[in-house]
């Protein structure tokens, strides 16, 4: 049985005919193409699959294409106009806060989120709001620097 | 961007791509009429199968074909071993198990389906009928007699015995002032975990005979020629693309069973096909890493000198010898026994053992941890059994400083360091008196501080072949590059290497820059194709700008001296007379004469005015193979909070002091220690595998097994010293490794010392909550019914 | 991981979910936030045949104050409970514990009525709601009823909750003058659940305690009352003495059914929500001034 959605991605309407079991994540990634959102794991813990859904963080591979029907989606193809890139993505790149860059996607729109929330978070508050992003290359320092130098670059 | 230098923080040219979503991970590979594969796997840790019946997975939506293992049995051979042991046994590996899978998740059959959803529902659906059999998965219980058996050519499922020392240990504890200390001590098992789980993408061209695996590994070189070795299919008509490749640790570095097995499918089904493992499906079918159990002593004297180290080493090696298992365990461990000490008489035995687990190859360090964490853990074990302390017992045991070559007790040639320089300079940064009065002054309060520290030392710049060779190697362990000037004069080069995180497309880049003077955009950096460019050997062991750096280099000094003599002949100059910086061939003391490497690069193609018997072009390949490993060294020092109530730690500062020789690109190189350092305190605090008995995998999942997050560490400081290697023509060493290296036993030595007090003098990996508040009731258990036996002796 | 496949329906009022429900009866499950629900279907724990999403039913995410107390609206999430002004007033120790549930993603998408619903033998917010009292407002397509927070949990991830019932509401009592509350939570490192977490709240009247309700979660098969401790606790001057007396009985309830696993044996557990106990208690007898 197919449902049919309409999804708007990153400012575009989707209609699409999908499987009610497909996820989001692989809704964007299969369905449009949209192959910066990453699946890192099956249990909802590393966070790379994370995109905002009506504007708030989620995991995209623990929501179903079928529940974001009708809903706004922005996934990290929709941050940077052109090469004019967020506060957030400037930071990662000028504090090396990515290295094999898997999970990036997932950290920087978490981090986006993040500081929309707060937007002058301490070092605790930082390393507490991206604790459901997991990466291995980094150790995070890096991260959370680029994440300080965002919120610096945004205030 | 301007022209880089040797030693400047150059930010990542491959970053714009990653931070908008536009890397090209395998899973992100789409072509035309791309079918999906799912593996069936043993739900068992050790069963024969009695039949597999695939018919209602066959009659499933969107099935294509299902194979089991008895279908390609011929087509799939067995999986190799690329590292030779003495009396090394090694039972056949097929990719697709057959007759006995011997570790949960061996993979037993294989469904292709038109998406991968359908080919997930498919492969529940085979049914396969095992007959259990007994089960061992700790690797000193297997050895016992009477164990169950997983090859009947391996009795007591010894894989190898092996041995390697110095000196004369039982000679030197004879010494009647000699202290020997034993303990038993635990490497756990780790489950690698790189953020990209592996994946595969095989596409077969029926008109040409080619495939092409687009493959996440860090050696796409060595797996086409696996690949080509196991199936027998003509190394020219394979070409392996490793896309970008979202980490690795070592677990991305053998040919495994998915990469032949995809490969000989899309041959069958005439379909590109697509696998991409899923993480929990990698807690089973990625190589593991560590899970040592050893029993060692340490002997000394009351002042402080080491006389020695004796170790006698179980290593799991899983249910098969994966393609470098050999190695691990052996060379990469047992040479590292002396550590950054005179360590006069050193004595080690290792025995690789099968169980029914998940084949053990390298992980992040591989060997060298494991050496480092029993070296550095038994030094400040041996300081509190003499009660001194721990700095003073290895500052005194330190091997002094040396610039060109150090022989020591195993029989290696550090190549050079200032072991004593890093621990100043780590203890000057700490300020550990300071500390110690601290720690005294807050458990006073009631709150329980510990400094561990770690001077650690490591063998890596994984070359020199003829070495490696005459150890075991079944390959050569050089590098290559190639370095074509472009007639416009910008540059593409291929590296032999295959980063997969460390960020070679810029340090590469850099490295053209600095010796041409060619602007970093100018630069395109190729890597991880085999049609695309020479074999090259891969990236492992903090080797690819210790080694593939040093073969660009050489490259670069070839584009120099080609381009200098062509720009003399041009200028009309004695070639004595030109000079050559940042770009420009001047001849000296004439101002106005002058020709920017581009207009040479120009004429090099023009070919119109060439010096005599020079070819026209502007392309150089060098293979760079060293005389010496690197060996970078350092010092780091930890300080961790034990809670009294609940035994939870807290890493609460730590201090890194590094000589990895010339650095390249410092930020990297910071960049790669925290993660390094990071990816220790996660095997020191919180990472392990655990299986049941009979081989059911406890921590199958992120779930239960915990990866360190953001919020368990500190600000690291890092600093460093710099000893340049002379092994290579740059001077480097490595960085990958070493924070892994040196965080582990630096974490554990300050969880002890946090409650040394209390009488706790060892405690295994990971020193989770409950292990560390197990030991301080135990020790404050026993010193209880100390006092009661003293009091009863008294009365 | 994929799930296996299933029907599904959005409905938009809460009518029409509980007649899907009632149609299903037995195959259907509801989804509401997700969080629990999905990735024990990826697992293929769970294999309903039917879901009913109610998250595009509209009114149910609202926080209310009425009648003294404040109603929740089941599909409330965690983030706005812990950002609720009302919430942070009324009953400080939801929203801390909202705040510390998972990771920020979740917490934008897991709901209180998920929560309950799923029961979660680690879950937070079942350990908090009994704490705090009130009850538990199912609806059916021809009734609705409120049960209890004290009968509500029944065991492991059983709830009194029927298969044809949503919860559409939970009503939280106010809190007498000088209550004070606070949980404390041990959390496993991987998952992030709790190990064990301890909600208290506590009323001081004239220096002594009148009312005292204590909840674990973490420590046995589902959110339970430590009743021995809130005996002790009550009628009591709430000295380091008492609470560290009443804290040691805080898994005395639990005892017989402690969980076990590879992050925490039943020993160190029962000693965790001991610990605990003690924090969470001393908190809210501070809180309570």
């Amino acid at each position: 049985m197919s449902t049919e959605i309409t999804v708007t991605v990153n400012g575009t309407a989707h209609p699409a005919s999908v499987e009610p079991r497909l996820l989001l994540a692989h809704f964007l990634r299969d369905v449009l193409n949209l192959t910066g959102t990453h699946v890192g794991c099956d249990t909802s813990q590393c966070g790379a699959c994370t995109v905002h859904l009506n504007g708030e963080a989620v995991k995209s591979c623990t929501v179903f294409a079928v529940q974001a029907d009708g809903a706004e989606v922005t996934t990290i193809e929709g941050l940077a106009d052109g090469d004019s890139y967020t506060n957030v993505q400037q930071g990662f790149w000028d504090e090396h806060g990515l290295q094999c860059g898997f999970c990036t996607p997932g950290m920087i729109m978490t981090s986006e989120a993040l500081l929309k929330q707060n937007p002058d978070p301490s070092e605790d508050e930082i390393r507490a709001g991206i604790a459901g992003n997991y990466c291995r290359c980094t150790g995070y320092q890096n991260i959370v620097n680029a994440i300080g130098a965002a919120a610096k670059a945004g205030s | 961007m301007a022209v880089a230098t040797f030693g400047e923080s150059v930010k990542r040219t491959e970053d714009p791509r990653l931070i908008t979503g536009r890397g090209k991970y395998v899973d992100d590979v789409r072509l035309s009429g791309m079918a999906h594969i799912a593996f069936v796997r043993s739900q068992y840790g050790h069963a024969r199968i009695k039949s597999i019946d695939t018919s209602a997975a066959v009659d499933s939506p969107g099935v294509i074909a299902v194979f089991t293992g008895a279908d390609l049995q011929e087509e799939l051979g067995g999986l190799p071993v690329g590292w030779m042991l003495p009396d090394l046994k090694q039972p056949a590996h097929p990719p697709l198990a057959f007759e006995t899978v011997r570790y949960l998740g061996d993979a037993v059959a294989v469904v292709v389906a038109d998406t991968a959803y359908q080919a997930n529902d498919a492969a529940a659906l085979v049914n396969v009928d095992y007959e259990i059999l007994p089960a061992i998965v700790n690797a000193e219980d297997a050895t016992k007699d009477g164990a169950p058996l997983l090859h009947e050519e391996a009795p007591n499922n010894i894989g190898f015995d092996w041995e390697v020392g110095g000196g004369d240990y039982g000679e030197a504890i004879k010494d009647p002032d000699v202290i020997v200390v034993k303990e038993r001590i635990v490497n756990q098992r780790l489950i690698p975990n790189s953020m990209e789980t592996r994946g595969v993408v095989a596409d077969y061209d029926a008109g040409k005979g080619n495939i092409t695996l687009y493959t996440s590994t860090q050696i796409p070189h060595l797996v086409k020629l696996l690949f080509s070795l196991v199936t027998g299919w003509p190394e020219q008509k394979v070409r392996v693309i490793a896309p970008d490749v979202g980490g690795g640790f070592g677990s991305k570095l053998y040919l495994y069973a998915e990469e032949v097995v995809a490969g000989i499918v899309a041959r069958h089904v005439q379909r590109p096909v697509k696998w991409i493992e899923s993480r929990s499906e990698a807690y089973v079918s990625t190589a593991h890493g560590r899970d040592h159990i050893c029993d060692v002593e340490i002997a000394g004297k009351q002042d402080g000198e080491i006389v020695g180290i004796k170790v006698d080493l179980y290593a799991n090696l899983g249910a098969y010898i994966s393609t470098f298992a050999p190695l691990i365990p052996t060379y990469l461990f047992g040479l590292m026994l002396g550590g950054v000490y005179k360590m006069p008489n050193i004595e080690c035995k290792v025995h690789g053992v099968f169980t029914n687990t998940t084949p053990v190859d390298a992980y992040r360090g591989a060997g060298r941890p494991e050496a480092a964490y029993l070296v550095e853990r038994m030094v400040s074990r041996f300081a509190q059994e003499i009660g001194r302390d721990p700095i003073v017992v290895r500052r005194k045991n330190m091997l002094q400083a040396h610039k060109n070559g150090r022989e020591v007790t195993t029989g290696v040639m550090y190549d050079s360091g200032d072991y004593k320089g890093n621990l100043n300079k780590a203890l000057e940064i700490f300020d550990y008196r300071q500390f110690r009065a601290d720690q005294r002054a807050a458990r006073r309060e009631g709150k329980l501080l510990g400094v561990g520290i770690a001077a650690y030392i490591e063998i890596c710049g994984m070359a020199p072949s003829a070495v490696a060779s005459s150890l075991g190697a079944g390959a050569g362990l050089w590098e290559s590059s190639n370095v074509r000037l472009h007639p416009t004069g910008k540059a593409t080069i291929y590296i032999g290497t295959s980063p997969h995180g460390q960020g070679h497309e810029t340090t590469m880049a850099q490295l053209v820059s600095s010796e041409l003077g060619i602007p970093v955009e100018d630069i395109e950096v190729l890597h991880g194709d085999t049609d695309m460019g020479q074999f090259g050997t891969g990236t492992f062991g903090s080797r690819s700008i210790a080694v593939g750096g040093a073969a660009l280099f050489n490259s670069l000094q070839k584009v120099k001296a080609k381009t200098h003599r062509l720009a003399s002949h041009l200028l009309e100059a004695d070639p004595k007379f030109v000079t050559f910086n940042n770009g420009t061939f001047a001849v000296e003391d004439i101002a106005d004469k002058t020709l920017s490497i581009q207009e040479v690069a120009g004429q090099a193609y023009a070919a119109a005015n060439l010096p005599p018997g020079m070819e026209p072009g502007l392309e150089e390949v060098s293979f760079f193979d060293p005389q010496n490993f690197a060996w970078p060294n350092g010092t780091h020092l930890c300080v961790v909070e034990v809670d009294q109530d609940t035994g939870k730690v807290e890493v609460q500062r730590y201090v890194a002091v590094d000589d990895f020789g010339n650095v390249l690109n410092p930020m990297i190189v910071d960049g790669m220690t925290h993660g390094g350092v990071a990816q220790g305190i996660g095997q020191a605090l919180s990472e392990a595998a655990v299986y049941t008995d009979d081989g059911q995998l406890l921590s199958g999942s992120l779930m239960d097994y915990a990866l360190p997050s953001a919020d368990m560490f500190p600000m690291m400081e890092l600093d460093r010293t710099v000893s340049p290697s002379p092994s290579n023509p740059i001077g480097v060493k490595g960085a990958g490794e070493a924070g892994t290296i040196a965080a582990s036993p630096a974490v554990m030595n300050a969880v002890i010392d946090a409650i040394a007090h209390l009488g706790v003098k060892h405690m295994d990996m990971p020193a989770t909550s409950e292990k560390v508040w197990r030991a301080m009731q135990d020790a404050k258990e026993a010193r209880r019914a100390e006092r009661a036996a003293a009091r009863s002796q008294r009365s | 991981m994929v799930t296996s496949n299933f029907d599904y329906f959005a409905p938009t009022s809460v009518d029409e979910a509980t007649s899907l429900l009632s149609r299903y009866r037995g195959e259907a499950k509801v989804l509401a936030g997700g969080h629990s629900l999905i990735p024990m279907m990826k697992l293929r724990l769970a294999e309903p045949g039917v879901l009913v999403d109610i998250g595009g039913i509209d009114g149910l995410s609202y926080i209310k104050e009425e009648g003294g107390g404040v109603s929740i609206g089941s599909m409330t999430t965690y983030r706005e409970l812990a950002t609720s002004s009302v919430i942070q007033a009324n009953y400080p120790l939801l929203a801390d514990a909202s705040a510390r549930v998972a990771d920020l993603q979740v917490r934008n998408r897991g709901t209180i009525g998920g929560s309950l619903a799923h029961s979660d033998p680690a879950g937070d917010i079942p350990a908090v709601i009994l704490a705090i009292g009130g009850s538990v407002v199912a609806r059916t397509r021809r009734s609705s009823r409120d049960i209890n927070i004290d009968r509500f949990q029944v065991d492991l991830l059983t709830t009194a909750l029927r298969d044809n019932e949503i919860i559409t509401e939970i009503k939280l009592p106010a809190l007498a003058a000088g209550t004070g509350t606070a949980y404390s939570k041990f959390h496993q490192p991987a998952s992030h659940y709790a190990i064990t977490g301890v909600a208290a709240v506590v009323t001081v009247s004239g220096g002594t305690c009148t009312d005292a309700r204590v909840a674990v979660t973490g420590a046995g098969d589902k959110a339970t009352r430590a009743r021995r401790t809130e005996r002790i606790l009550k009628g009591k001057e709430l000295t380091q003495a008492v609470i560290r007396r009443a804290a040691s009985r805080a898994a005395a309830e639990v005892e017989d059914s402690l969980n076990e696993d590879i992050h925490a044996s039943a020993e160190y557990r029962a000693h965790l929500t001991q610990v605990h106990a003690g924090y969470a208690i001393e908190q809210a007898a501070a809180a309570a001034g």
